[in-house]
């Protein structure tokens, strides 16, 4: 337990502290919403109908941004294979790894998206369902986003290929946490859909450590 | 060649483009094929010889 | 005599280089005699006019587009599982073909579409899954080509497959939820030949068994180059020593 808090406390320093890992995700959050009005028109009614997927592929991609440095790091510098050797599991340390990434990335777009929500004029019944499906689906972004990178931590310029193998996963947690936020706007039943996202986040907690570590172990092999 | 009826371009349209993709992977398909097996049999000359 | 001696790469070069004419000339045979009786000596439907024609293609394709994607789906689990190396190159070599013929589907789909529904592309979640299912055959080849060592490639391919298929099954009825959409339901099952009249279901399946063999053919000749660009590899090593 206290070699887990130690790998977790390491790994919330460094992103805190190298080059603000959490500002930037949030700033890049910032910026594709900002853009969304410039591309399709200042048009309030146009913006509140598409503010809940706007959201949701922001988010997405802001927690996209910072998923090659998750592992890149300690490969290179061996800090990976020292790891390897502890007691712990390798899986449990893609799990805090994943943990320590969702709360320095997603937790920051839970808390910002109400405040970017108003500013695409989001309907006011919809403000809850927003936070609600970004904290309950964001952390599958982050889990999802470990088997992309463990899968791509050895290759040079990987980041592009990254993207493309991780993107496709995040399908049904986009339409499901996307679902909760836009029924919410028009008023119609929410549990549904939010059901549907917490399933794929608890399906994905469980068993996305067991693939990225088992990806990890054959680049270490 | 049959009447097709106001859908002739359509149908002939699906055909083609099915019959240009398929041609494609088995041009490409071939093609690699027989350069590997033209290098293998050179690298096994050169070792045998 | 198990299934596992063909694991040997000098014995599945022997038995492949014997089945792949086989496979070469019924694939030609049926696919002319499927695609032309159904092209030329089928009626037109009372509802589709000619655009029906287009089934013998589109359908055959779009169930080898998913199958292909089975047939890497169990290969990566055999190579991980028994380490078979000739499996994981079917894996590779399956993935392009069945890309192939996911634009094939994709393509033929929409320009069917396009006087059926009044729209080349529908967000229908057919079409989507199909898309998504052509997405992720991209990102499986593109993790090959990224890693140079072969069994680390295949390793991690395999890994690829596995989350991959999930996810392609995950995504398949999540989309369902999201529209309902204009395809129609399965026009091929064992049991409810109801679904396409007899005229088109001999020609059917005739281009269906064609396109099976067209796929059989292209993989072991893709396998059977994979192979050989392994024993290139293994050589050239042995003479950089």
């Amino acid at each position: 337990m206290s070699a887990m808090m130690a790998v977790m406390t390491r790994e919330l320093r460094l992103a805190l502290r190298s080059g603000g890992g959490a500002g930037l995700g949030l700033a890049f959050f910032l910026i594709v919403v900002m853009l969304i009005p410039f591309g399709v028109g200042p048009v309030p009614h146009l913006l509140a109908q598409i503010a809940p997927g706007t959201l949701w592929i922001a988010a997405l991609l802001a927690c996209l941004l910072s998923l090659d440095r998750l592992f890149q790091a300690d490969f290179e510098d061996g800090t990976l294979d020292i790891l390897t050797l502890s007691p712990m599991p390798l899986e449990t340390l893609v799990a805090i790894k994943a943990v320590a990434h969702w709360i320095t990335t997603g937790l920051p777009l839970v808390v910002a998206a109400p405040i970017l929500g108003m500013t695409l004029n989001l309907p006011d019944a919809a403000y809850w369902w927003l936070v609600a499906s970004l904290a309950v689906g964001t952390p599958a972004l982050s889990f999802l986003g470990a088997i992309g990178a463990a899968l791509t931590v050895g290759i040079r310029r990987g980041g592009l290929l990254l993207s493309l193998l991780v993107l496709p996963l995040y399908i049904p947690t986009l339409i499901f946490g996307a679902r909760c936020v836009s029924a919410a706007a028009e008023g119609m039943d929410v549990i549904p859909a939010f059901q549907l996202l917490g399933g794929v986040t608890l399906f994905t907690l469980a068993m996305t450590p067991f693939a990225a570590a088992a990806a990890l172990r054959m680049h270490m092999r | 060649m049959p009447d097709l009826g106001k859908y002739t371009e359509i149908v002939l349209t699906a055909y083609a483009a099915t019959i240009v993709l398929l041609a494609a992977i088995i041009v490409v398909s071939v093609l690699r094929s027989r350069k590997t097996k033209r290098q293998l049999a050179e690298l096994e000359a050169r070792r045998n010889g | 005599m198990s299934i596992w001696e063909f694991a040997n790469p000098v014995r599945f070069m022997r038995l492949s280089g014997k089945v792949l004419p086989y496979a070469t000339v019924l694939a030609i045979g049926l696919l002319v005699v499927g695609l032309v009786w159904g092209f030329f000596f089928t009626p037109d439907d009372y509802k589709q006019g000619s655009t029906v024609k287009i089934i013998y293609i589109h359908v055959p394709a779009a169930t080898l587009a998913i199958n292909a994607w089975g047939v890497m789906f169990i290969a990566s689990l055999v190579w991980l599982i028994r380490r078979h190396h000739v499996s994981a190159l079917v894996a590779r070599a399956a993935a392009p073909v069945g890309a192939t013929l996911t634009v094939v589907a994709l393509i033929t789909g929409a320009i069917w579409g396009q006087p059926m529904w009044g729209t080349y592309w529908e967000w229908d979640p057919r079409l989507t899954s199909f898309l998504v299912l052509f997405i992720f055959y991209l990102g499986y080849m593109a993790l090959w080509e990224a890693i140079d060592e072969p069994d680390k490639a295949a390793d991690l391919t395999s890994v690829l497959a596995m989350v991959g298929t999930v996810f392609a099954v995950l995504s398949r009825y999540a989309v369902n939820f999201w529209n309902q959409g204009l395809h129609q339901g399965a026009s091929l099952s064992l049991d409810k030949e109801e679904h396409v009249a007899d005229v088109f279901y001999q020609p059917l399946l005739m281009s269906m068994a064609g396109f099976f063999f067209l796929f059989l053919a292209l993989v072991l000749l893709r396998t059977r180059t994979e192979i050989r660009a392994r024993r290139i590899r293994a050589l050239q090593q042995q003479e950089a020593h």
